[in-house]
């Protein structure tokens, strides 16, 4: 039994009397009498917070995790970046953490603003005009990015890069699924996608698969899953000869470096927002980012936060456009979400503000060093090379001549993450092929020593 | 007698009431970090690495670099946690006072679990790293998975979902690749009118038609109508039980035999689950899909609008569809020790859900929620929040109307349409009242079928004093409403809020959805 229910057994006898019962039981006279639990559900009794907080702790001593145990090369969309005692001391505001979706504008003006300075501070990343209040990671914003975009262009078939992040990929076919739409993967070539591969009218790749329409959607990730700078330009020229919308993933962080996605021409930007102060967290709860021109904004999926006046004229905020909304537009939305990752998104626009002008940019060139660093003593190890030709940024990848999972098994055994092993279709089948990332965080000390054991580990 | 009188001392003051909360809130307006910002400062601080510093242009073709500056905002670290900190004072929160919000479950969120979710154990784990590495977080999803399934009833469970919606449409193609695996694909899904938006939104978008029965008199679903709508191209229902009036559907028996007849699948919607917690079981009423929400039933908390996280349960025949991959327990080593556990992907899975294995520091957090509380203490956490609404239902009956006048669950439906015909006061008013009040409103206009709706959930974790005091609140504004002048306040209130009612149609009118669209 837990200590955070207020009743005392008088109280429960007395709220009972004002009830006309005798006893708790009779509240669920509703429930058939067939259907009442009678044999529990299988779990202990309750257990006092210091016990379960023990056995939380011998859970987390079970991982090897990043900081104790490991130095993270790992990337992959979740990457191991600085994240200040300022960051997580704000995020961590009850104000922030206990409320609930700000419904009522009157009291909860806290998350509304920030929620505006964050949308705010991700179009301008994003280089386009509007973002939107979050939604629940890279891949669920990638899906629905496709949703609005299929919407816009009328045309279900949707070209996806694969240097699109392979997780985004298994999600958006995952859900299509339920919408139909027709999703064409183009494999890469050197590290960059060669659109010129499909037919633009009837989507009839040269080898293999078909979309068997032109494009209504072209996704493409910048920096893309190997790390490598793809010009966009090529891909926009595409969508303006086939009327297709242009959607970019891309990396928040990278982009303090990088010409923007709006000055790509992307139509809609979508990203993981991890990088911007959550931690790795085996996961989650990470940020869909999601941004898009201002032409599309009442397509825009979640929820979107505006400014306006309050009755005595003063600057308030509240969320607007509701009309797009589930609640309201029921079978007609064209998007679910409701609950989406707003303290995630109150965490980044803290972040992106610790961060600032200076420092987001700092933080990409830091990681554009290191990487550069990394991947000239790495290439050094005999046989070891590159898997891509393309420039890359803080992520590259690498074929070995070694079997890549069996090498992070044994580099984790000399407490480095190396990376990550790369799926058959970037290697032509083969499992040698390694994705490594390098943040702000690696020091010259971890990487010349990395690349000692990782010669080591090649043995 | 209110059940509350006979207990001395009992002090009209409570945690959840006026005491400490939104009079109390901030009303300077807070300038934006944009408007704080100085050019030149800045508050970073990053490792030394002693790197190189070679130049961009030798690590960069110039073709990708960022064209004119990238402006985020220049201040310092004091002006940072100055700006946060009063923009936290313009927030109400579960921490500041009571929420009775229908349908939100915001009850009070344990410490504990703040703390177990920042053990760099679990925190500074990498997705990514090989099942050798992550074999306590791998253990930890297995036994919440068990947890969920012992409460629900079911077989097994995906966590990927990452909020309730998200497992409502996990669990739509999950009854799509079923009906498909059985070689007969069908068209339509079986909605109350009482359900919540996310609901036919889900069930569009999993490819499906939504149908829509009505409630009978009762508030529940009117078993007729259903079995005039099912049909052989009828994939399933989605039902929430307590429904969204806070009733029991009593013949839900009745309900799952006839949907289960024509060859339907039942889908739980998880939003009230609080209600139901060690009594009954969605698997033993014959629900095959049931979708939890952990920030609202397992307190995680809720964020300001997430994170939250929609796990999906079902019965043993759907299992092999589940999204992978998912943590499963291995063999035991020859040694017979540690138990291993690995990822898998079951056989005929739609495919993946999430980036990676859902929201799992906030997963972490209901296991913890959980285990705390056990089968006693979740037993107790329904039974007290079903308490708690009656009695609060009991006492405002005549204070509004209620259209269901039965014994209800976890929360009420009240209804302000007298209020509204005699005095002109609102559902509407009567929330922005009670904001007055020190309270957070409840839900209003719904469910959409009870005409000016005020939906009440007290949740467990508030005391008989504040339910007392929150009475009172709302027999105060009914009071004064009758005075044409205190009718006149509360269609203007609130008035000592951070800000007052806002002009929402100026802000869909003329869009301002960031600083620099200002005009």
């Amino acid at each position: 039994m837990s200590g955070y229910t207020p009743h005392t057994e008088r109280e429960i006898a007395s709220m009972l009397a004002f009830l006309g019962l005798s006893d708790v039981d009779e509240l669920f006279a509703a429930v058939p009498a067939a259907l009442r639990l009678t044999g529990g559900t299988g779990l202990a009794p309750g257990a006092p917070e210091p016990d379960v907080l023990a056995h939380l702790h011998d859970l987390a001593a079970l991982n090897r995790h990043v900081g104790r145990d490991l130095v993270c090369f790992a990337g992959g969309g979740a990457y191991d970046r600085e994240v200040p005692a300022v960051t997580k001391a704000l995020a961590s505001r009850s104000e922030f953490v206990t409320s609930y979706t700000p419904y009522q504008p009157e009291v909860a003006q806290g998350v509304l603003q920030a929620l505006f300075e964050f949308q705010t501070l991700v179009a301008r990343l994003a280089g386009v005009e509007v973002a939107n209040a979050s939604l629940y990671d890279g891949a669920a914003s990638l899906v629905e990015a496709v949703n609005l975009a299929v919407a816009a262009s009328g045309r279900q078939a949707v070209w996806v890069s694969q240097g699109v992040n392979p997780s985004w990929r298994s999600v958006l076919a995952t859900f299509a699924a339920g919408t139909g739409h027709e999703i064409l993967e183009v494999p890469l070539d050197g590290g960059s996608t060669p659109w010129s591969s499909v037919d633009e009218s009837s989507g009839q790749l040269k080898r293999g698969g078909s979309s068997g329409q032109g494009p209504g959607v072209v996704v493409v990730a910048y920096p893309n899953y190997l790390g490598c700078l793809e010009d966009l330009a090529e891909a926009r020229a595409l969508c303006d000869r086939t009327g297709a919308l242009l959607v970019v993933a891309f990396d928040p962080i990278c982009a303090g470096l990088l010409r923007s996605p709006g000055d790509w021409g992307a139509d809609v930007v979508v990203g993981e927002g991890q990088p911007l102060g959550m931690p790795l967290g085996m996961g989650g709860p990470y940020l869909g980012l999601f941004a898009c021109r201002s032409e599309h904004v009442r397509r825009l999926p979640g929820r979107l936060v505006g400014e306006t006046v309050d009755a005595e004229g003063r600057r308030a905020y509240v969320t607007t456009l509701r009309a797009r909304e589930q609640d309201i537009r029921r079978e007609k939305a064209t998007s679910n979400v409701c609950t989406n990752q707003t303290l995630m998104a109150v965490t980044a626009a803290i972040q992106m503000g610790w961060l600032g002008t200076s420092g987001i940019k700092e933080v990409a060139l830091r990681s554009l060093r290191g990487a550069d660093y990394c991947r000239k003593a790495l290439l050094a190890l005999p046989g070891v090379e590159p898997l891509a030709t393309a420039p890359t940024m803080s992520e590259f990848a690498l074929r070995l001549p070694v079997d890549a999972e069996l090498l992070v098994e044994r580099l984790a055994d000399e407490g480095f993450l190396a990376g990550m092993a790369l799926g058959a279709e970037y290697t032509g089948g083969s499992g040698n092929g390694l994705l490594v990332a390098v943040t702000e965080r690696r020091t010259r000390t971890e990487i010349d020593s990395f690349a000692d054991c990782f010669a080591k580990a090649l043995r | 007698m209110t059940g509350a009188d006979d207990l001395q001392p009992t002090s009209p003051e409570s945690a959840g009431g006026r005491a400490s909360s939104a009079p109390l809130l901030g009303r300077d307006t807070e300038p934006t970090l944009f408007e704080l910002s100085q050019p030149g400062r800045s508050a970073w601080q990053l490792r030394t690495t002693e790197v190189p510093e070679l130049p961009v242009e030798e690590l960069l073709p110039e073709a990708h670099l960022r064209q004119g500056p990238l402006a985020l905002a220049e201040v310092s670290e004091r002006d940072l946690v100055a700006h946060f900190t009063r923009l936290s004072h313009r927030q109400f929160s579960v921490d500041l006072g009571a929420y009775p919000l229908g349908s939100c479950t915001m009850k009070y969120n344990p410490k504990i679990c703040d703390a177990v979710a920042a053990l760099p154990g679990l925190a500074d784990a990498h997705p990514g790293a090989p099942a050798s590495c992550n074999q306590g977080w791998m253990g930890l999803l297995v036994e919440l998975e068990a947890a969920l399934c012992g409460i629900t009833g079911m077989s097994a469970a995906t966590l990927q979902p990452a909020a309730g919606a998200a497992g409502e449409l996990t669990g739509l193609l999950l009854m799509r690749a079923w009906h498909e695996a059985q070689g007969r694909p069908r068209r339509k899904v079986v909605i109350p009118d009482s359900a919540h938006g996310t609901n036919p939104a889900s069930v569009t978008l999993g490819g499906y038609e939504t149908v829509t029965v009505k409630s009978d008199d009762r508030g529940c679903v009117d078993l007729d109508a259903l079995r005039r709508v099912l049909d052989a191209d009828v994939a399933g229902i989605m039902l929430t039980n307590p429904n969204t009036l806070g009733l029991f559907e009593e013949e839900i028996l009745d309900i799952a035999a006839a949907v289960h007849e024509v060859g339907g699948l039942l889908y739980y919607d998880g939003a009230n689950l609080n209600a139901i917690l060690g009594v009954v079981r969605p698997g033993d009423m014959g629900f095959d899909i049931v979708h939890l929400n952990l920030h609202k039933t397992f307190a995680t908390p809720h964020g300001g609008g997430g994170p939250g996280a929609g796990p999906v349960a079902v019965s043993e025949r759907l299992a092999p569809f589940l999204p992978g991959p998912r943590p499963k327990r291995a063999d035991r080593g020859a040694d017979g020790g540690v138990a291993r556990y690995e990822w898998s992907t079951p056989e005929h899975s739609i495919g993946r859900v999430h980036s990676w294995h859902g929201n799992a520091l906030v997963l972490a957090r209901a296991l913890t929620y959980i285990l705390v509380h056990g089968d006693d203490g979740l037993t107790e956490v329904a039974e007290r929040a079903v308490l708690n609404a009656n009695w609060l239902r009991k006492r405002l009956s005549g204070t509004f109307d209620a259209p269901y006048d039965r014994s209800c669950m976890h929360e009420c439906v009240l209804s302000a349409a007298a209020l509204k015909k005699k005095t002109g006061v609102k559902a509407l008013d009567v929330a922005k009242s009670l904001l007055e009040e020190g309270f957070h409103s409840p839900t209003v206009y719904f469910p959409l079928i009870v005409e000016e709706a005020l939906m009440i959930e007290p949740t467990e974790t508030e005391s008989l004093q504040t339910l007392e005091a929150l009475a009172a609140a709302f027999e105060r504004i009914v009071a004064r409403a009758g005075d044409p002048d205190g009718a006149a306040w509360e269609k203007e209130a609130p008035h000592s809020t951070p800000v007052r009612r806002v002009d929402e149609a100026l802000a869909a009118r003329s869009l301002v959805a960031t600083y620099d669209a200002r005009r």
